[in-house]
């Protein structure tokens, strides 16, 4: 309806006289928002990197371009979300497959076990298959070794496989989740006639059922290839010890030896905008491959889709996924509780070695890990308020008032959702440490504005997607009954779009708990972060104590996700 | 006495009396509305261009053409949810829009009701919360509001469903809560955007002698849009048909569009209607053919001076019979219970006769392959066929 009153300045608009309308306002405290924490971060790296004391300097760029080890870390980077990307997507089809279109009983359980992994921090699980697999003191691996007599481990973790096979754990779920919902839209009458027509069973699928759930695989996949090109955590605890470096682990490395000084940040940055162009490059490249057709046919209410009886493959087949979920599901999560409760690392997994003291430790007397404790909660719950509701204003004036130029807040809205998280944490260092006048290092300050920047994304895109379901008729007839265009969004918008956006404060909420890669490269000697606490208990050894704030942190984040569904489910009725 | 279709509905409420809502000092005194050269684009595209209309006080004025043809962005510009580029719209004595006067009154202060083709029913508050809300927003005392709301509810006979949530109400119901809600908006002018559109038939036929009802019992200027030109012919007093363009193609009562159509247009957008392009020959009229030469027994049209003709007539205004100067065949016969319709074969063209059964079995039912005669009445004549596109 404000496609005019925010567009072009004609005479009408001036007609309103000197009262300013509350569509221009929120339009310019979104931009003002955006420009702060997402445009300002990214033009201050790029003017880091190029610029000296104001004049224009390529050497610097040029000089990181042909370090040797940087550019061994690009490749291990492009190396391991390639594997990830490839083998996530296979497993993630398989068992959305697998879920969708086959009689395999227990379903409910195995889609349970799926959303698993999602609340369970990839560096964690990177702890917990260090604890099962390191090279000489992993459980299965010293298992294995009293098994055949050798001392030859059955699996070295701290490698690139090893970080392959973390990462795919983690990252499989998005192509399943992504193509299993499109196969519940999937009208099963489009399989069916194909049936009819002739078709036998694996023609169906090869012909009917993978073309269209095509742009479902592309979709999860870009999720995959994103991760995993910016992952931090996996990298960071499997590849320090074996000198296997990845761009992000790059980036923090060369901050961190040099100890915050300006050089090392600039080279960090420098590797940064290495890092956004293979990230970009990738995603030019996959949807390349990718293009091949984009079908609208998926649509429809879920029916109950014809399925493939498995016959003599049912028992095998259910086995082997239960075996596979419970080896990286369930195994992770054990060991982390179980090591977390041992009196003390190195000792065998048995019930007269446990003891509660790690986790009375974390939780009452260590003040690190208290502290941790409590700015993970007061910086995820204030970056969840203010992201919930900046998100939910630009989502407005991106979604109702439509102005001029609102491709700008849209890129920049989304932009975050692509940029590294240690980017994003370098553009933050960049600007807020005194460069323009304001300097919040070592603050809580500094973590709370790349937390918001970081999930902006997130509730954009929730906010919008409620608000598109509030037909503009809806506050068009609050209007007409006379309420001004502000009363109208407090009575009849804001009620309508509340349970998206208490969703949308989960969204936030629950990732920035367990974030690691920005706040470990913002906090100060007070602002750690339960990851920053969790990392650093870790790198000092104190594995048993690191475990148990990690199994502290699950609960934490576990508790938040049920909270979460149970606060949607109960919406759903109305 | 309120009485509805036979049924007294108890003394009519004091509060649909329109001068009891101009002492609120809100309302327009006269509820005429009149838009001059008003110029309205989206993004650059132009919906209604230079479009004058003038609605007189208490009349129920329907704007019907094909969808879309600007006609919701006429009822927008009224209410204030556009602004128009160019132009001015005046309430009463009041301009709300004006470009040269630097005028544009916000749609919350026009006074106006509005029922959007969705309804727009809030979905978080209840019947009686929906209806209430313009009250509140006009900071009346908590009893007049409920009083004035109640009695709404009543006159859209939803008085029972007032604590009920919108998703428990059906389609009608909600229609029902929405028109109850633009009454109470205002008593000078609702306007209407297609509202009954969505609704099946039977409550379709129902709701549209219940909007015509409560406007010949309130004297409320009705603004309606529509492209069902059956609901147009029930509910007008004054129909302006546009064509797809945004164009005001005619105005005038339903009779009047309806027997005297100014082009063809307008006589193929109102009713169902037959075009047999004739020729002039020697002052007389032969259908236009390109074998035998078929004489159309009538007099030539005075004034049309192109060679080709159209002669157009309604199916229900051709009478068969065994003996007559224009012979068909009859293709088909289609029984519709009430009517009788034929498809007559006349040279190359196929025309559309409907006889309503009494009269048909009266006549004489023709079976398909019959020759008839086909006798014709009320015949226009046009010098072009325009398309409609619904």
């Amino acid at each position: 309806m404000n496609a005019s009153l925010l567009g072009k300045q004609n005479d009408l608009d001036r007609m309103e006289g000197s009262r300013i309308n509350t569509g221009q306002i929120l339009l310019t405290i979104s931009t003002v928002i955006l420009i702060i924490t997402v445009a300002l971060p990214m033009i201050m790296i790029i003017y880091n990197v190029f610029f000296y004391q104001w004049s224009f300097d390529w050497k610097l760029f040029a000089s990181m371009l042909t370090d040797p080890d940087n550019l061994a870390a690009m490749w291990n980077t492009i190396k391991i979300s390639f594997y990830v990307t490839f083998l996530g997507t296979i497993v993630g089809l398989f068992f959305a497959w697998l879920i969708g279109r086959s009689d395999i009983p227990l379903k409910g359980l195995m889609k349970t076990l799926f959303a698993v992994p999602y609340m369970f921090p990839p560096f964690i699980a990177a702890m917990a298959w260090g604890l099962l697999l390191a090279p000489r003191s992993g459980y299965i691996n010293k298992m294995f070794m009293a098994i055949t007599g050798g001392n030859h481990p059955l699996f070295n973790i701290n490698s690139l496989a090893g970080i392959v096979f973390v990462e795919l754990c983690y990252y499989f779920p998005f192509v399943f989740i992504q193509v299993s919902s499109a196969l519940e839209r999937m009208d099963p009458t489009l399989e069916e006639s194909a049936r009819i027509a002739g078709a036998n069973q694996m023609t169906v699928i090869r012909k009917i059922t993978m073309p269209l759930v095509v742009p479902a695989i592309a979709a999860g996949a870009m999720l995959i290839l994103i991760s995993s090109l910016s992952h931090f955590g996996v990298p960071a605890i499997l590849g320090f010890s074996n000198n296997i470096f990845t761009l992000p682990t790059k980036i923090y490395e060369l901050i961190y030896r040099s100890a915050g000084s300006f050089e090392g940040i600039r080279q960090g940055a420098s590797l940064s905008v290495l890092l956004v162009v293979v990230v970009v490059v990738a995603l030019v490249i996959q949807q390349r491959i990718l293009r091949a057709g984009r079908y609208d046919i998926i649509r429809g209410k879920s029916m109950r889709p014809m399925l493939i009886k498995l016959r003599g493959l049912k028992v095998p087949l259910l086995i082997v996924s239960i075996l596979f979920l419970a080896f990286v599901v369930v195994l992770p999560l054990f060991i982390i509780f179980a090591v977390g409760c041992l009196k003390a690392y190195g000792l065998p997994l048995k019930l007269e070695n446990m003891t509660l003291n790690n986790f009375k430790y974390v939780l009452f007397h260590s003040k690190m890990a208290r502290d941790s404790i409590k700015n993970s909660f007061f910086l995820s719950i204030s970056s969840a308020v203010i992201t919930m509701f900046a998100g939910t204003m630009i989502a407005y004036v991106i979604v109702k008032l439509q102005p001029k130029g609102k491709g700008i807040l849209e890129v920049l809205g989304i932009l975050p959702y692509s940029i590294p998280g240690i980017v994003l944490a370098v553009g933050v260092i960049l600007t807020w440490s005194g460069a323009l006048g304001v300097n919040l290092y070592n603050t809580v300050w500094i973590i709370l504005i790349a937390y918001v920047a970081r999930y902006m994304a997130f509730s954009l895109k929730s906010a919008s997607a409620s608000l598109e379901q509030v037909h503009n008729s809806l506050e068009e007839a609050s209007r007409t009954c006379g309420a001004s265009h502000f009363e109208s969004l407090v009575d009849v918008t804001l009620p309508l779009i509340r349970p998206g956006m208490v969703a949308g404060f989960f969204l936030i909420f629950l990732p920035s708990m367990r974030e690691l890669t920005t706040s470990l490269l913002l906090y100060g000697p007070f602002t750690r972060t339960m990851g920053v606490a969790i990392y650093s208990i870790h790198e000092e050894g104190n594995t048993v104590q690191a475990c148990a704030l990690a199994g502290v942190a699950i609960l934490i984040i576990i508790a938040g996700e049920l909270l979460l569904r149970y606060i949607t489910r109960e919406r759903k009725g109305t | 006495m309120f009485v509805y279709r036979g049924l007294a509905l108890g003394p009519f409420p004091d509060t649909l009396n329109r001068d009891s809502w101009t002492l609120q000092g809100r309302s327009f005194v006269m509820a005429e509305v009149r838009l001059n050269n008003v110029t309205v684009q989206y993004n650059g595209k132009t919906a209604i261009e230079d479009f004058s209309l003038h609605v007189e006080d208490g009349e129920c004025f329907t704007l019907l053409g094909p969808s879309p043809c600007g006609k919701t962005t006429v009822l927008r510009a009224i209410a204030g949810l556009v602004k128009p580029q160019n132009g001015e719209v005046i309430i009463g004595d009041t301009v709300v829009t004006g470009k040269e006067q630097r005028i544009f009154v916000p749609p919350e202060k026009r006074n106006i009701g509005v029922v959007f083709q969705d309804y727009a029913v809030w979905p978080h508050m209840t019947v009686e919360e929906n209806v209430s809300y313009p009250l509140k927003k006009r900071r009346l005392p908590k009893d007049t509001i409920k009083t004035q709301a109640d009695n709404a509810l009543r006159q859209v006979r939803m008085a029972e469903y007032a604590k009920r949530l919108p998703y428990q109400l059906s389609g009608g119901q909600q229609q029902r809560v929405a028109l109850a809600r633009s009454l109470v908006a205002s008593r000078d002018l609702i306007l209407l955007d297609e509202p009954l559109c969505n609704l099946d038939a039977n409550l379709r036929e129902e709701m549209r002698f219940e909007i015509k009802q409560l406007q010949e019992e309130t004297g409320i200027t009705i603004i309606y849009v529509t492209h069902d030109q059956d609901i147009a012919l029930v509910i007008s007093d004054r129909i302006a048909v546009m064509d797809d363009s945004g164009r005001i193609r005619q105005i005038g009562r339903p009779e009047d569009l309806y027997t005297n159509p100014v082009d063809s247009y307008v006589y193929r957008f109102l009713g169902l209607s037959n075009f047999i392009p004739v020729e002039k020959s020697n002052g007389k009229l032969y259908v236009k053919n390109d074998n035998e030469s078929i004489s159309f027994p009538y007099h030539p049209p005075e004034g049309l001076e192109t060679k080709v003709i159209y002669a157009a007539f309604r199916p229900a205004d051709v009478k068969l019979s065994e003996d007559g100067e224009l012979k068909g065949r009859v293709t088909r016969v289609i029984f519709l219970g009430n009517i009788y319709e034929y498809r007559v074969q006349l040279g190359p063209y196929e025309i559309r006769v409907q006889r309503d059964s009494f009269t048909a079995r009266q006549e004489g039912i023709f079976r398909e392959g019959d020759i008839c005669a086909l006798n014709i009445r009320n015949l226009r004549y046009y010098d072009d066929v325009e398309g409609v596109s619904s």
